[in-house]
């Protein structure tokens, strides 16, 4: 039986890889990926103690999760190729201010 | 290493490794590949957990929809220019990533472990007990996450949509 | 222990060998076949000593050795690792299936029961989409890394193709699960073998018909054979996402879309024609409906239960190989107009109808 802390500790490192990846990549396809990577990392989570809890609401959390993750990658990227459209560049740091 | 131990170690090892190259690799279509091999360790994950059902799932939606869209946009927008020099914030932004790391895994791994769990039965995580649950505690929250989807298909359509 | 998992070890390298082996002998059937409709010839040059074998040394010979002798060309601007790794991510999913597909029903070895199945898990039929959506990425990446337009024309269009036959193929099998009442393929083939009114087995295609229609026409879709094989359209878009392979990976390509037929005969098998069911044939003998009882030994009953789904697995493929020589292609635009706006409504009509049927008969 592996120890419930094994799987904490690796659910938050792949948290934190994700953080990181957002903080310092500057590209939105990229970040959004990371975003994506935080959620599994929570997932993860989730899992985890529906199984040492016994109780099965983890795994249906982590549906609605992962429902709500599709809707949100999916509008984002509509929104990524729209931005793209527009500004040719997928650099966050080009589009700090609203007119220009 | 106890044997339960070693699959562990190795599925998290490659997690983490997959991980790391989702966020340091320069090239996208790279980041994006590895990314579909980190979602697929993380269902092996789930499976292991006894959620079966969560875990084909995931391999269904997230490694084969979600994914599949992302690479699909990385292709058809083909962003030629490799993305700039880190700015000089990125020292910044990585400590103070690691210290959330440091401050979840502390208050994680802080508190008392629930007592071990007893073994499960075969119906736990199976799609009968996914059904029940979804069907009659959490009914409302299904049919809103249905209607969120629609609203997202239809948002997804009018934002990417070409000017006629 | 041990012996557990050499059994396990033991099927799927029947599993494996069946479904390899039907791969390479659909390529000759293919050929072959194809000239017999077309009414010609076919490939006759290559023998040996004199012996030509009706085409089977030049598909099964000769041109093996061909693909892999020939020189492994990687787009100089291409991605390398990821032109190599496409073929392999296509190959993968259409042998993977097949860890769910029971051929036969027990064997009783003194008193060990095997389970005639590679793997029996309680998730069987969506384990088989999330594989075959995993298929979607050997297009994706080959099309990409062949650093041409052509193929990535050829691999978007496919893609799209594989994802929204994917959807149809899904609701489609709804309605199979609502009237077995259970996601397991081995459960779903053990529950075939009842009775309809006394004499009809509750095989899957007289319970949905629809069902199956949508099913097959779902299923080929998927494996992007004509009439939806635009994506590797052969004469309007040069050889589409595989045309930058050459030797040992485009035979990967090529041979994965033989399994790829194999696997979808398997499917529709399991799913609506009993899969290894033989009517009126129980674990212990034959047991017509008009009184007759013929007992037989369970080896017997097992190995008839196997030769049984061999033969309405190769029925399919060659169904799915002749429909390739007799109908033309779809147009890209017409393949997402069926998709979508006919098969994805008819889907969810055989869904409800379904459920009225279901309530209505308890």
């Amino acid at each position: 039986m592996v120890p419930l802390n094994h799987y904490l500790i690796l659910s938050a490192i792949v948290f934190t890889i994700g953080v990181i990846g957002v903080l310092i990549r500057r590209n939105l396809i990229v970040i959004l990926m990371s975003i994506e990577l935080m959620l599994n990392a929570v997932n993860l989570t989730f899992i985890v103690f529906s199984r040492f809890l016994g109780s099965m609401e983890g795994q249906v959390i982590v549906f609605f999760v992962m429902a709500v993750a599709a809707a949100e990658a999916v509008v984002g990227l509509a929104i990524i190729i729209a931005i793209f459209r527009h500004r040719q560049t997928l650099d966050p740091s080009e589009m700090q201010f609203l007119k220009w | 290493m106890a044997p339960p131990l070693i699959p562990f170690f190795v599925l998290a090892f490659l997690l983490v490794i997959t991980s790391l190259m989702v966020v340091f690799q320069r090239n996208v279509v790279h980041s994006a590949l590895s990314l579909v091999a980190a979602l697929f360790l993380i269902a092996l994950f789930f499976i292991m957990l006894h959620a079966p059902m969560v875990g084909v799932l995931q391999i269904l939606i997230y490694a084969g929809a979600i994914m599949v869209l992302f690479l699909f946009v990385i292709m058809l927008l083909n962003p030629a220019a490799l993305e700039q020099r880190r700015g000089v914030w990125w020292w910044f932004g990585t400590v103070a990533a690691l210290i959330l790391g440091g401050l979840l895994v502390a208050v994680m791994t802080g508190t008392e472990p629930p007592p071990d769990p007893a073994a499960a039965t075969a119906l736990f995580g199976s799609p009968e007990m996914l059904a029940k649950s979804l069907f009659t505690d959490f009914v409302l929250p299904f049919e809103i996450a249905s209607i969120l989807l629609l609203v997202a298909i239809v948002g997804a359509v009018v934002l990417a949509k070409r000017e006629p | 222990m041990i012996v557990d998992i050499g059994i396990i070890a033991l099927k799927a390298f029947l599993v494996l060998f069946m479904v390899l082996n039907l791969a390479g002998i659909l390529g000759w059937v293919e050929r072959k076949g194809s000239a017999l409709i077309q009414d010609r010839i076919g490939a006759n040059r290559a023998s040996i000593f004199g012996f030509a074998g009706m085409g089977l040394v030049n598909t099964l010979i000769a041109d093996p050795l061909k693909f892999l002798t020939k020189e492994d060309f990687i787009p100089p601007a291409g991605d390398k690792f990821l032109h190599t790794l496409a073929p392999c991510m296509a190959f993968f999913p259409a042998l993977v299936t097949f860890a769910v597909i029971p051929f036969g029903d027990v064997l009783v070895i003194g008193d060990r029961v095997i389970n005639l199945q590679v793997a029996n898990i309680n998730v069987g039929i969506l384990y088989i989409f999330a594989m075959a959506s995993l298929g979607v990425y050997g297009i994706v990446i080959g099309a990409w890394a062949s650093n041409n337009k052509f193929s990535l024309l050829g691999g978007v269009r496919g893609s799209a193709q594989m994802i929204s036959y994917e959807v149809a193929m899904g609701l489609s099998v709804i309605g199979i699960l609502m009237v077995y009442g259970t996601l397991e393929l081995q459960e779903i083939a053990r529950a075939q073998g009842e009775l309809l009114w006394g004499w009809l087995p509750r095989w899957g295609v007289f319970l949905q018909p629809l069902a199956f229609l949508l099913f097959f026409v779902a299923a080929v879709a998927e494996t992007k054979r004509i009439p939806f094989d635009l994506p590797e359209g052969e004469s309007e878009l040069v050889a589409g996402y595989h045309v930058e392979y050459s030797g040992g990976k485009f035979l990967m390509f090529f041979a994965g879309e033989f399994a790829e037929i194999v696997t979808a005969a398997g499917l529709i098998t399991t799913l609506f024609f009993g899969g290894w069911q033989v009517p009126y044939l129980m674990r212990d003998g034959f047991h017509f409906p008009w009184g007759g009882v013929r007992l037989m030994h369970q080896w017997a009953v097992a190995l008839l239960q196997v030769v049984a789904f061999t033969v309405k697995v190769v029925f399919f493929c060659w169904l799915q190989i002749s429909l390739r020589w007799t109908v033309p292609r779809f147009r890209y635009d017409q393949v997402m107009r069926l998709g979508w706006k006919m098969m994805l409504p008819l889907a969810l009509l055989n869904v409800a109808i379904t459920a009225i049927v279901i309530i209505a008969v308890q």
